[in-house]
C-alpha cells in the first residue's frame, strides 16, 4: 500500500480528501512580497486612509517613548493631536483585537496619549530650505487637507500661499468641532508646526472669491481644499416664519466656536443623525439647553453619527428620538413654538431599498426654543467660474482623479471634502499627501499618473529562543474606558474638555491590548518538517495542514473553517508529503506561539513596516 | 519550549461538544517539551478525542511514569485526575486506581524507556490481566530525558545522531501485546493526528486492555538521516493497513458504502467500530493472521499503522475478578460490614 498515507493528507480530524483528488489545481503560494498582503494583515493600517502604521506607534507608547510614537503619527497623519481626539477611526471597526473579543483596541485616544505626553518635538520636523526651488502653490482654505500639502511641499522647497476667509487656520477642525471635544490650543499647535515650516506664506481672512483670478496671479499649481461649507436647510411650513429660532447647525457651531454666540433656548430640538449633530446637541447642551433632544428621520441604528459620538450625547442626558420625519414649524406671533413630526415606519421593498412610510398615527408635537438644523452638509464653489476648463460632475462637484487628485484643469488640484463631498479628517490628510505628490511631480514636469510606491521593510523579531522584540504576551484585559470630566463641571463650560485622556498607566494597559499584527508570522517552505508542532500550539486554530485546492473548498475545510473572506489566506508551496500549509489570517493573534514551537525555524515573527510615500518625508522612520 | 501560556483567546467560532465545552477546555499546561516533540502532537491528539467524545474531564484519570513522555499529562486534560508515578511502574497505579474506581476513564501514558525498559514487567502484566485503560506508548526509540541514547525499541542497524549502530534486537511492543492478550492494539504516528484521533477514541470506547503504540519522533535526538524513528522515515515507510471511524450508536446499522473496502466491527459491549481497509485482506480480528502479517511487512522495512488487533469479545479484569459494580468509594457501610449474619454465612461455607 505504498502512498497510502500521503493520499490522506488532511490534518483535521474526519476531514479527508477523497483518494485521487487531483493535487495540482489549488491555491498558488502566497506571494509575500506584494507589499499589499502583509498589509493587509495589518487590518487598522489598511483601513486607515493615510495608513498610519497603528502598532508600531502603540508599541512606542507602552515603551513610553511618546515623542518617538508622536512623530511617526505626525509622517503619516500631520495632526495627531487632533486626529487623537476627532478622528472617525475607521481603524476601529477594522481592528483584529474586535474579532476576538468584545472590542477593538482604543487606537483613537492612544494616538491622544503619545500627543499629551511627548516632549517639545520641534526639533524633529522638517525645515525649507532656505531658498526655495521658485515654485509658487495656491493653497484654497485652510482645512486640513490645504494643511497636509503645505506639510508636504514647503520642506521642499515650495513657496506656499494658504487663503482662508477665517482669522485663524485649521477649517472645520476650528470652525465645526467643538472646544469641549478639541481644545483650541491642540489646533493653534498643530496648524501652528506647519505655517512655521518656511516659505509657508497665510493669508489669512483672505477668502477666495475668484478661481479665475487667483489662476491668473501665476501659481504653478493650486489646490483647492474649501471643504463643504454649507448646511443644507429645512424645508417645511412654517421655516421662515420662526427663522430667528432656527439655525443651520455648522454656521451655528461656527458662531460658537468663535465667540459671537453663547445662549440657547431652555428647550432645543436637533435636527439630524450625523456627528455634526452630535456637536450641536452637546454644545447647546452647555450654552442653556437644559431639554435638549434629537430627533432624526430614519432608525437609530442607520443614524451616521458615529456610535461613540451617539453614546457621548446620550451619556450627557440627551434623548435620541427616531422614525419621526419634521413636517411643520410652529410659531406663534413669530416666535418659534415647536415643531410637528410625522411617525414613520422602515419598510423595505422587494429590492431591498428602503422607504420610510407614515404609520398613520396622530403626529408628535414636540414644543420647543430653538431648532438647530444639521440634516446634511453640501459642497459650495461660488468662487469657481464654469467658464474656466474646470470641469464638474453633474452632483455639482469636480471632475477629479481619485488617484491623483488632479481635476480637469492640469495645475488645479483638490482635496478633502471638496473633492468628493464631506468625508472626514483624516480623509483629507490621505487626499492632501496625494495630491502633494501630484503638484510635486506636476511641477517638475512628471507625469503625474506615475505614483511613488510606499517603502516597506520586513525584519525578524527574533531575540532568542523564546524572547521577541515585541511583546508577544496577550493581554486579556477588556477595553480601557478614557476617563472623564464630572458631568457637572462639563455641561457648565462649552470650553471645557470633556474627555480627560489616558493616564500613563492606563495607556500602557491599553496599548497591551494591542496584537502587533505587524509582526507578521512567515513561513519557510524549506525547512518545515511537518511536526504539527504549530498547529497544535496555536491558540486561533489559524494554521492548517492539508491537501491544495481551490480557495472555495479550501476555506470550509481548515481546522476553523475560514469563512471571512475579507481575510486571506496564506498558502505555502506543496510541502514534501504533498500537503500545503494554510493559514487563515482572520483571527490570528500574533503570539508567535507558532514560532516558538517550531523547531527549524520554518515560523518567523518579522515586523513589516510600511510608511506610504509622500512627496516630502521619504526618509525612513528613525523610530523603529 | 515556551515560557509564554497560550493565550485564552480563541476562534470566536470554535465549535462545542455535547456538555457545551470547546477543545480549549481539554488542553493543560503549555508544554515544556523541545518544539517540535513528537509527544506534543499525541497530547494534541488526546484532547481531540476527548473533546470529540465529550468525556466530562473530571471522569478521566491520567497516569504515567517517568521520561519525556511522562511530563506529557500535564499538557493535556488540565481538569482531570492525575498520577506521575514511579518509573516504569505506572501499570501498577493504575491498575490498583482502576480496581478501586471502575467509573474512570484511564489514560496510562508512557514512553519507549518506561515500558520497554525498566518497565517492561509491569507493561507485560497489566495487558494481560485485562485492566480496562488506554495504554499510550509514545515511542520514539531514545532516552530524550537523558540526551540520545538507544532505547530498548530502537531498530536494530539504525544509528544514533552521534553516528553509533545500535546492535541489540528492538522490543516489539506491539507483538508483545498481542501475544500477551491486549484485547485492542494499535499502531500510529503522531504525525499522522487523522489517523491518531480516531484510534484513541476508540480504544477509549473499548473495554479492556487496550495498547496505542505511536511513533513519535525526538526532535533534538532522534530524526536524523539515519533514524527509523524520524518524521522523514516514518512518512517513507507508513503502511496504513486501515482507517478507524468510530461509530458510538449501539443500535443496529447499515452501511451504504461499497463492500469490501469498508467493514464494522460489533463489540462486545454493543459499540461499533467502521474500519475502511486500506489493506484489503488484513483482517485485524484474526490473531494469527495478524501477527504473520506484522512479521512480514516488519520484514519488508515497513512499519504498519493502525488497528491491528481488536478481540471483539474483550472482558476486562472485574469481569474476570467479579468485582462489585460500584466503585469502592461509593460503598456505604451497609455494603461494607453486612453484618454477623452475612459472616456466618460465610464462615458456614468454608467448614
Amino acid at each position: 500500500m505504498p502512498g497510502a498515507v500521503s493520499t490522506r493528507a488532511d490534518a483535521a480530524p474526519g476531514e479527508r480528501p477523497a483518494v485521487g483528488e487531483a493535487r495540482s489545481v489549488g491555491m498558488p503560494p502566497t506571494d509575500i512580497r506584494d507589499p499589499d498582503y502583509f498589509h493587509r494583515v495589518v487590518d487598522c493600517q489598511w483601513a486607515c486612509p493615510a495608513h498610519t502604521p497603528v502598532p508600531e506607534y502603540i508599541r512606542l507608547i507602552a515603551a513610553g517613548r511618546y515623542t518617538d510614537a508622536y512623530m511617526v503619527n505626525w509622517r503619516s497623519n500631520v495632526f495627531p493631536g487632533i486626529l487623537g481626539r476627532t478622528c472617525d477611526r475607521p481603524c476601529e471597526p477594522a481592528c483584529r483585537r474586535g474579532r476576538v473579543e468584545a472590542e477593538p483596541v482604543a487606537i483613537c485616544r492612544l494616538k491622544r496619549v503619545a500627543a499629551d505626553y511627548k516632549d517639545d518635538i520641534r526639533r524633529f520636523l522638517p525645515k525649507a530650505p532656505a531658498a526655495s526651488n521658485g515654485k509658487r502653490v495656491a493653497l484654497v482654505g485652510a482645512g486640513p487637507a490645504s494643511l497636509t500639502v503645505a506639510r508636504d511641499l514647503a520642506p521642499l522647497g515650495y513657496e506656499i500661499v494658504i487663503f482662508d476667509g477665517e482669522a485663524k487656520g485649521g477649517g472645520m477642525i476650528r470652525t465645526e468641532i467643538p472646544r469641549f471635544r478639541l481644545p483650541e490650543e491642540v489646533i493653534d499647535e498643530e496648524v501652528g508646526y506647519i505655517t512655521g515650516l518656511g516659505h509657508v506664506e497665510t493669508r489669512y481672512g483672505q477668502r477666495v472669491d475668484s478661481l479665475k483670478r487667483l489662476l491668473a496671479q501665476g501659481f504653478d499649481a493650486v489646490f483647492v481644499g474649501s471643504g463643504a461649507p454649507r448646511g443644507r436647510d429645512l424645508d417645511v411650513p412654517g421655516r421662515q416664519e420662526a427663522a430667528a429660532n432656527i439655525h443651520i447647525g455648522l454656521d451655528w457651531l461656527a458662531n460658537v466656536s468663535f465667540g459671537h454666540v453663547n445662549r440657547i433656548g431652555r428647550r432645543v430640538i436637533v435636527l439630524g443623525g450625523g456627528n455634526t449633530a452630535m456637536d450641536c446637541c452637546r454644545t447647546a447642551r452647555r450654552l442653556g439647553g437644559e431639554e435638549v433632544t434629537v430627533v432624526v428621520r430614519s432608525g437609530f441604528h442607520e443614524m451616521k453619527a458615529s456610535p461613540w459620538e451617539k453614546e457621548d450625547a446620550m451619556h450627557e442626558g440627551i434623548p435620541i428620538l427616531d422614525y419621526l420625519v419634521p413636517k411643520e414649524v410652529r410659531h406663534e406671533g413669530g416666535r418659534l413654538t415647536g415643531v410637528v413630526f410625522e411617525k414613520v415606519a422602515a419598510r423595505y421593498d422587494e429590492r431591498g431599498r428602503r422607504q420610510l412610510v407614515p404609520t398613520g398615527e396622530p403626529d408628535l408635537f414636540l414644543p420647543c426654543d430653538d431648532v438647530l438644523v444639521a440634516i446634511g452638509q453640501e459642497n459650495a464653489f461660488p468662487f469657481i467660474e464654469r467658464d474656466i476648463g474646470l470641469a464638474f460632475e453633474p452632483s455639482g462637484l469636480p471632475k477629479v482623479d481619485p488617484v491623483t487628485m488632479q481635476s480637469t484643469l492640469p495645475q488645479v488640484f483638490f482635496g478633502g471634502d471638496a473633492a468628493f463631498g464631506p468625508k472626514n479628517i483624516i480623509w483629507a490628510v490621505a487626499h492632501g499627501h496625494e495630491a502633494a505628490i501630484s503638484i510635486d511631480r506636476f511641477c517638475r514636469g512628471e507625469d503625474v499618473s506615475e505614483r511613488p510606491p510606499p517603502r516597506t521593510t520586513l525584519l525578524s523579531q527574533k531575540m532568542g529562543i523564546h524572547e521577541w522584540s515585541y511583546d508577544n504576551e496577550i493581554s486579556l484585559d477588556l477595553r480601557h474606558k478614557v476617563p472623564l470630566r464630572d458631568p457637572a463641571v462639563a455641561l457648565k463650560d462649552v470650553r471645557a474638555e470633556v474627555e480627560l485622556g489616558f493616564t500613563p498607566e492606563l495607556a500602557y494597559a491599553e496599548t497591551q491590548r494591542c496584537l502587533n499584527c505587524d509582526v507578521q508570522t512567515v513561513f519557510t517552505r524549506d525547512l518545515c518538517i511537518e511536526c504539527d508542532a504549530c498547529v497544535d500550539i496555536c491558540p486561533t486554530d489559524c494554521i492548517t495542514f492539508t491537501g491544495n485546492g481551490p480557495e472555495e473548498s479550501l476555506r470550509p475545510r481548515l481546522r476553523a473553517p475560514a469563512m471571512n473572506l475579507a481575510q486571506p489566506l496564506y498558502v505555502s508551496d506543496t510541502l514534501k508529503t504533498g500537503r500545503v500549509m494554510v493559514k487563515d489570517e482572520d483571527v490570528c493573534l500574533h503570539c508567535g506561539l507558532c514560532a516558538e514551537r517550531c523547531p527549524t525555524g520554518a515560523w518567523d515573527m518579522q515586523k513589516f513596516l510600511l510608511e506610504m510615500a509622500h512627496a516630502y518625508g521619504t526618509k525612513p522612520c528613525q523610530c523603529a | 519550549m515556551t515560557y509564554l501560556a497560550k493565550p485564552k483567546l480563541h476562534h470566536p467560532r470554535l465549535s462545542t461538544n455535547a456538555l457545551g465545552f470547546t477543545r480549549r477546555d481539554y488542553e493543560g499546561a503549555v508544554s515544556t517539551l523541545c518544539a517540535g516533540c513528537g509527544h506534543d502532537s499525541i497530547s494534541g491528539a488526546i484532547i481531540q478525542a476527548c473533546f470529540e467524545l465529550s468525556l466530562p474531564p473530571h471522569r478521566v484519570a491520567k497516569l504515567s511514569g517517568i521520561g519525556c513522555s511522562s511530563k506529557t499529562p500535564t499538557y493535556f486534560l488540565g481538569a482531570s485526575h492525575g498520577f506521575n508515578s514511579v518509573h516504569g511502574r505506572m501499570p501498577s497505579v493504575l491498575t490498583g486506581a482502576s480496581l478501586a474506581n471502575r467509573e474512570l476513564v484511564y489514560l496510562g501514558v508512557s514512553g519507549d524507556g518506561d515500558s520497554a525498559s525498566i518497565g517492561l514487567g509491569q507493561f507485560a502484566h497489566c495487558l494481560r490481566r485485562g485492566v480496562n485503560m488506554v495504554y499510550i506508548v509514545e515511542n520514539n526509540g531514545v532516552y530524550g530525558l537523558t540526551k540520545g541514547q538507544f532505547s530498548a525499541t530502537a531498530d536494530k542497524g539504525s544509528r544514533s545522531k552521534k553516528g553509533v549502530g545500535n546492535q541489540d534486537s528492538p522490543i516489539d511492543l506491539i507483538g508483545m501485546a498481542i501475544l500477551l492478550g491486549a484485547t485492542f492494539v494499535a499502531r500510529s504516528f503522531s504525525g499522522d493526528k487523522a489517523q491518531l484521533v480516531p484510534l484513541i477514541k476508540a480504544a477509549i470506547e473499548h473495554r479492556g486492555a487496550a495498547l496505542i503504540d505511536c511513533i513519535s519522533p525526538c526532535v533534538a535526538f532522534n530524526n536524523h538521516p539515519d533514524s527509523t524513528k524520524s518524521y522523514d522515515y516514518v512518512r517513507a515507510h507508513n503502511e496504513a493497513v486501515n482507517f478507524l471511524d468510530v461509530i458510538e450508536r449501539r443500535e443496529e446499522i447499515t452501511l451504504e458504502q461499497e463492500p469490501g473496502t469498508v467493514e464494522l466491527v460489533r463489540q462486545h459491549d454493543g459499540s461499533y467500530l467502521k474500519l475502511r481497509k486500506l489493506a484489503p485482506d488484513y483482517d485485524p480480528t484474526d490473531k494469527i493472521a495478524a501477527m504473520t502479517y506484522l512479521k512480514e511487512r516488519e520484514a519488508a522495512g515497513e512499519i504498519v499503522t493502525g488497528l491491528l488487533y481488536l478481540d471483539p469479545r474483550s472482558e476486562d479484569l472485574h469481569d474476570r475478578l467479579g468485582t462489585v459494580r460500584a466503585p469502592l468509594n461509593a460503598l456505604g457501610e451497609k455494603e461494607l460490614c453486612p453484618g454477623s449474619a452475612a459472616l456466618e454465612t460465610i464462615n458456614a461455607s468454608l467448614r
